[in-house]
């Protein structure tokens, strides 16, 4: 296995690391604060201009950081949230004071329960206003403490820029989250000369990178010793860069590979080892495979109930070996026997090392295989009834690139695009996991848009209630001629909750039908992007290709199978061996 | 509804075979996550752990703590904060009744709140002490002074109606006390809950360097 495959820097440093020759000094805690975002390497921010964060947009003003004005608050923080993820660097979102930093709350919990490298930049009133219920004022800190790794009151003009370089470290320091500098008017305001110096994480944040040796060494015993292994890659292998070093090490101890959700396209699903996702609507291969495991190798996971399904249930003959980063997450949810805490990248290196031999796992890979065929996850199209969205999932990654990048909103459509479209690559499958943020997908794409290399598609698949619900964003796409297709999986439902309405509820369709929604295909010309709309199968083909070769904003408002539901289906707390095929084995 | 006999999937659903078909597991974990065995089958009963931390005297940070603790459900019995020595840090002391799961979650929780430079459970031999100040009725003296003589007890106050004593002590003498107390019936009482150091010259602490005289405590970080 390859020892150059260490972690990736996280900002080029050629780049960051030139001389800022040209650049005009200081004078104001607003250039402070975007002195701090060039010094870092900040190429593109997502915001809202509002009274208390006019001066930082003064200040943005004469740099070259691209702005990209966004509709609505939460879009730009799930745009920010998006870029980073695509490219691999810290997202940046700026919103004023009061409703401002309130709207940006859901894309801050988004990145939160994600683990998302997310800076938040928020205008407040001035400081000596501060809770006398000024106008635009709301408790910003005091709001999103629960939901940041830290957040800081930036009061000090002569600290304001180390303060957001500080901010901007510790959304990568250890395990990513987001963070966020709140940023009183007169403080941004008021005359400093000081230039902050090198973003640095605050020292008592400072993670452990590298496991400790006897704990590697006793796990790599087991895995010699182990009958029938799995290894279950999370989202933290994607965002420690490990693919790579995951990937060989699968392929040379020869053992099947799981993910989860947010670790989609941490190891390709076309590959023989790859049992693509497990949990609530994961492969019926996948989830025998982790009930039947008798040593599970979690690797950046935080063993979340929607992959565990009961607790009770979950891999109960298997001993887990639980490489994370974040010393909380062991045994949080489900007990680790081997923890190895550190640096998904090191520590699968450091497992490498200390492996003498490798298991004999051909009898388990067959069985896997065997599950394979017994479990497809083929679906019926009946030419006599409505389209079926898996197929309109599987002919837009055909027609699409490997690097093709999938956004999506909550709910059924999310499924099936996670499900019916295979992952080769990480960071190309972009979507809302722990917070289930309907409306995440159209904001995203134009966030991974700007991210993107121009020659990788970005195709939000969204369902008709999601797209709704930040389909203002649609303007922004509009505007900047941002080149993203929209594929409406649209059920007239807010699909996911009519099939729980189905299954557990008796068929009682409570706020559940959606068959008020607008015309996307003409929304959309409206909005000044192209429209289509779909209705039968010999139309998807040829649409998909119309849309993807659209140059802008194209929306495509595929009427669907409004009676489709998503299996396999594990109830909520139940075990996961016992996934459903079908409502009545709900 | 198992459709194996046909190659056709369902039109709603998938093909396979269904839940009771299949071979499952006879294990099980229990609700904290562990492989129950069967040898080894506890029930893990709360107990109550006395965490110390450092943090950064910074504005909000006591309330970062208990939003911590109030979110996550941890079941808090007392918390008292003071500076220490060194200037901008201060000292959490913190009470709670838990599992032992979460007794480590709470410390790993902690430990990641940015201003919280280093926490740790105290072992039970740590030296703790609470404060308490007592208001009852005044109308027999002699009586209530003699009760507070004998648990070491201050008179901080005496007038006609009320007397006003403090009461220093761990939690058996303070109850004990307080029990003592019930006879001249108490007014107003207020208590500070546990604050707590290590015993001898072990660190509060981990990662604590106790100080001396000259040099007072260094907080080292060591994770």
């Amino acid at each position: 296995m390859s020892k150059q495959a260490s972690r990736q820097p996280d900002v080029d440093i050629d780049e960051s690391s030139q001389p800022e020759e040209s650049k005009s000094p200081v004078t104001t805690g607003a250039e402070s604060v975007i002195r701090a975002l060039e010094n870092d390497g900040i190429e593109a921010v997502f915001g809202v201009q509002g009274g208390a964060i006019m001066p930082v947009y003064d200040a943005l003003y004469h740099s070259d950081i691209r702005h990209i004005t966004m509709a609505h608050e939460q879009g730009a923080a799930h745009a920010a949230d998006a870029y980073a993820t695509v490219k691999n660097k810290p997202g940046v979102c700026m919103a004023t004071s009061g409703p401002g930093a309130t709207n940006l709350v859901t894309g801050l919990a988004d990145a939160n329960m994600d683990s998302d490298r997310l800076l938040a930049l928020t205008g407040q009133v001035p400081s000596d206003m501060v809770g006398s219920d000024a106008f635009q004022e709301t408790d910003t800190i005091g709001v999103t403490a629960p939901l940041t790794k830290h957040n800081y009151f930036a009061d000090d003009p002569d600290s304001i820029g180390d303060t957001v370089g500080e901010a901007l470290a510790l959304t990568d320091e250890g395990r990513p989250g987001p963070t966020l500098v709140d940023l009183p008017k007169n403080t941004t305001l008021a005359e400093t000369d000081s230039e902050p110096g090198p973003a640095k994480a605050p020292e008592n944040a400072r993670a452990q990178y590298i496991a400790d040796t006897e704990a590697v060494e006793e796990a790599a015993a087991k895995i010699t010793a182990a009958d029938r292994p799995i290894l279950l890659f999370g989202g933290g292998v994607i965002k420690a860069n490990a693919s790579p070093v995951a990937r060989s090490f699968a392929q040379e101890y020869e053992i099947p590979v799981v993910t989860t959700m947010p670790g989609i396209g941490s190891f390709p699903e076309n590959h023989e080892l790859s049992l693509s996702w497990a949990g609530m609507h994961g492969t019926g291969y996948a989830n025998m495979a982790i009930t039947h495991t008798d040593l599970l190798i979690g690797v950046g996971t935080r063993f979340d109930d929607r992959l565990t399904g009961g607790v009770d249930t979950f891999a109960p003959e298997a001993e887990i070996i639980h490489i994370d980063i974040d010393p909380a997450e062991i045994s949080k949810n489900v007990h680790a026997d081997y923890p190895l805490i550190g640096d998904a990248t090191r520590v699968i290196e450091q497992l490498d090392d200390a492996i003498d031999q490798k298991p004999n796992t051909d009898e388990w890979q067959a069985q896997c295989q065997a599950w394979k065929q017994a479990y497809p996850m083929d679906y019926a199209t009946p030419e006599d009834e409505p389209v079926k969205p898996q197929f309109v999932v599987e002919v837009l990654d055909e027609a699409t690139s490997d690097e093709a990048i999938v956004t999506t909103g909550v709910g059924q459509h999310q499924m099936w695009a996670s499900q019916y479209w295979t992952y080769t690559k990480p960071r190309t499958w972009i979507s809302s996991h722990g917070l289930g943020t309907m409306g995440y997908g159209l904001p995203a794409a134009i966030g991974a848009r700007v991210a993107a290399e121009d020659t990788q598609e970005v195709v939000c698949i969204d369902g008709d209630g999601s797209f709704l619900m930040t389909i203002q964003a649609l303007s922004v796409a509009v505007r900047e001629n941002f080149d993203i297709t929209v594929a409406v999986l649209n059920n007239d439902y807010i699909g996911m909750v009519r099939q729980w309405q189905d299954a557990f509820f008796e068929g009682r369709h409570m706020a559940a039908e959606y068959n008020w929604c607008p015309e996307f295909d003409k929304l959309a010309e409206a909005f000044g992007a192209s429209g289509w709309r779909v209705d039968e199968y010999e139309e998807v083909a040829p649409t998909v290709e119309q849309a993807l070769a659209y140059d802008g904003p194209s929306v495509v408002d595929f009427h669907i199978d409004p009676e489709e539901n998503v299996y396999p289906m594990v109830p909520s707390g139940g075990a996961n061996g016992e996934f459903a095929l079908t409502e009545d084995q709900l | 509804m198992s459709s194996e006999d046909t190659d056709d999937p369902p039109n709603h659903g998938l093909k396979g075979p269904g839940p009771d078909e299949r071979p499952q597991p006879d294990g099980r974990r229990n609700d904290q996550g562990i492989r129950i065995d069967p040898e080894a089958e506890a029930k893990r009963e709360p107990r109550r752990a006395v965490f110390s931390a450092l943090v950064e005297d910074e504005p909000g940070v006591l309330s970062r703590v208990a939003g911590l603790i109030s979110r996550r459900q941890f079941n808090i019995e007392s918390l008292t904060v003071g500076p220490t020595t060194i200037e901008d840090h201060s000292r959490i002391t913190m009470v709670v009744e838990e599992p032992e799961p979460s007794i480590d979650q709470i410390e790993k929780q902690l430990a990641k709140l940015k201003p919280v430079i280093a926490v740790g459970e105290l072992d039970r031999d740590a030296i703790r002490t609470e404060l308490v100040l007592l208001k009852v009725d005044g109308s027999e003296p002699d009586k209530v002074h003699a009760v507070t003589d004998m648990y070491d007890g201050k008179t901080l106050n005496a007038g006609h109606q009320t007397i006003t004593v403090q009461l220093t002590g761990d939690e058996d003498r303070i109850e004990h006390a307080i029990d003592a107390f019930r006879q001249f019936g108490i007014i107003e009482i207020a208590r500070t809950g546990d604050t707590a150091l290590a015993r001898g010259n072990k660190a509060t602490v981990p990662g604590e360097k106790p100080g001396t005289a000259n040099e007072p405590t260094k907080p080292r970080n060591i994770r």
